[in-house]
């Protein structure tokens, strides 16, 4: 795929069909889904929509989960998590925008189970992109790209919904 | 003198007044907050914010829910917290405070949360102690209480939404009150239409106007127009000198009872720093009454300390 290019809606075109076929293989029942702020949640509503969850679309915000509060300090913007009552026992859709180092996620399953213990996760990014720091991998994805250490994909939303190649100096290992 | 509490980047890194804070430093502990509350519904009540760093609450004077909101606060951020009640320390035994904080600093603490009955004794602390440590006020003798002043303004956003058209009173013993020095303040840099402190000559700091608010002495006066009253303890134990003919007497004047009440706005919201006084500042069926925000205020405390000790942790340069 050309990174000039990169459209949107195939990409989660893309990651439906593929969470679709992860629904069923996995056997997920009534599943909750879940968006990480703030990508992460345009995406899942977007999905949330396609699939027809009845329950309510979840937020996270993993500011307070981080790893890397002794070095960068609280994220200033940081939002109220809004997840359902009844983690407990639940199938859950995990979904965020790019997925990079895996330290971002590492925190988010860090939050969801400090409200419970879920019966399955099931993890669906839009990109997964080279970088991985921990040993977390997605179970769906839109696409899989390579970038250089300067890149970096930046999502713009929620409407429209745009993703756009970034080269910067410096990279901030967020994702 | 202010700027003590803040790092060269402007970022907290002591808590010890309102003073010489902005508003939208006021406005980021208030909105950090807001993310701590949803704390409570977590199953496991607990953010690894803080783990690893340990915090001592050094409270040489009594205290119980401040002291314990603190606990907890520390405690759902992760953080190590180690209460120490002055009549047990060697402070009963001669040791000076610098000495205590100089000992306390050599088994590697990160944050000390002071009460002291002297002002000024949080200031002192945060000078005087090593670079990487922070510093809370939870109260020094009459001159701030700065976390409850916040809680304060988290409690009244939370039923007000807005303070710009806002009208507040603030009620009783100004003059011993640590806590109503620190709600004028942030009251009047978060920007509200009126702070009006209601009561007697004798229970008013001189030139108390100079702070920024309104007076008055009569209390079915002062009330008319108020969306928030803020009720004060009748501070026996600081009172050196007779300022009160009996305490009956003050309930009849100043006591808010529910007859009183109705001359504020029909949907005022009552506060109290507590511990009450029932039926010497205000009335059973107030304080437990459907206006009440009393206990409101306590659960908030927890999560607006939460936000004030994050942010005071944060990176500050040092490591």
């Amino acid at each position: 795929m050309s990174l000039e290019n990169l459209e949107i809606n195939p990409l989660i075109n893309q990651l439906e069909s593929s969470l679709k076929q992860v629904i069923l293989e996995r056997n997920l029942v009534n599943p909750l889904m879940i968006g990480i702020r703030t990508g992460g949640v345009w995406i899942a509503e977007a999905l949330h929509q396609r699939l027809n969850i009845s329950e309510p679309l979840g937020l996270l915000d993993i500011s307070f989960y981080r790893d890397d509060f002794s070095q960068m300090g609280m994220h200033p913007n940081v939002k109220p998590s809004q997840l359902p009552p009844h983690i407990e026992g639940c199938d859950l859709i995990l979904v965020d925008d790019v997925f990079h180092t895996g330290r971002t996620i590492r925190a988010a399953l860090n939050e969801i189970f400090d409200y419970g213990r879920p019966n399955q996760v099931v993890l669906a990014v839009l990109i997964e992109r080279d970088g991985k720091q921990i040993p977390i991998s997605p179970d769906c994805v839109g696409t899989k790209i390579k970038l250089n250490p300067n890149q970096r994909i930046k999502l713009t939303g929620p409407a429209p919904l745009t993703i756009q190649l970034i080269e910067a100096d410096v990279v901030s290992s967020k994702s | 003198m202010s700027n003590l509490q803040l790092t060269a980047e402007g970022k907290l890194k002591h808590f010890l007044t309102i003073e010489g804070l902005s508003k939208n430093i006021l406005t980021e502990i208030l909105d950090t907050a807001e993310s701590f509350v949803g704390n409570a519904d977590q199953q496991i009540k607990k953010v690894p914010l803080l783990r690893g760093k340990t915090i001592v609450n050094l409270f040489f004077e009594n205290s119980t829910r401040t002291r314990t909101t603190f606990e907890l606060a520390a405690k759902r951020l992760s953080a190590d917290v180690l209460s120490m009640s002055i009549a047990t320390s060697s402070t009963s035994k001669g040791e000076s405070l610098l000495d205590t904080i100089r000992n306390l600093e050599a088994m590697f603490v990160d944050m000390f949360v002071v009460r002291h009955a002297i002002s000024g004794a949080a200031h002192f602390i945060a000078q005087q102690t090593a670079p990487h440590i922070s510093v809370i006020n939870a109260g020094d003798g009459q001159h701030a209480h700065p976390t409850q002043a916040m809680l304060d303004m988290f409690t009244i956003r939370q039923f007000k939404k807005d303070f710009s058209n806002l009208r507040v009173a603030i009620i009783g013993d100004i003059l011993h009150s640590r806590v109503a020095r620190s709600q004028i303040q942030a009251l009047n840099t978060l920007g509200v239409a009126e702070v009006r402190v209601i009561a007697p000559k004798t229970l008013l700091p001189a030139h108390v106007e100079t702070l920024g608010v309104s007076v008055s002495h009569n209390l079915t006066e002062g009330l008319q127009d108020i969306d928030v009253i803020i009720m004060l303890r009748l501070q026996r134990e600081r009172m050196t000198s007779a300022l009160l003919p009996s305490e009956s007497e003050y309930f009849k004047c100043f006591g808010l009872t529910e007859s009183k009440l109705k001359i504020a706005k029909p949907d005022a919201i009552v506060m109290h720093p507590g511990p009450i006084n029932r039926g010497v500042e205000i009335d059973s069926k107030v304080a437990d009454g459907a206006q009440s925000v009393i206990l409101k205020q306590v659960s908030n405390g927890i999560a607006v300390r939460m936000a004030i000790m994050s942010m005071a942790m944060q990176p500050q340069g040092v490591y």
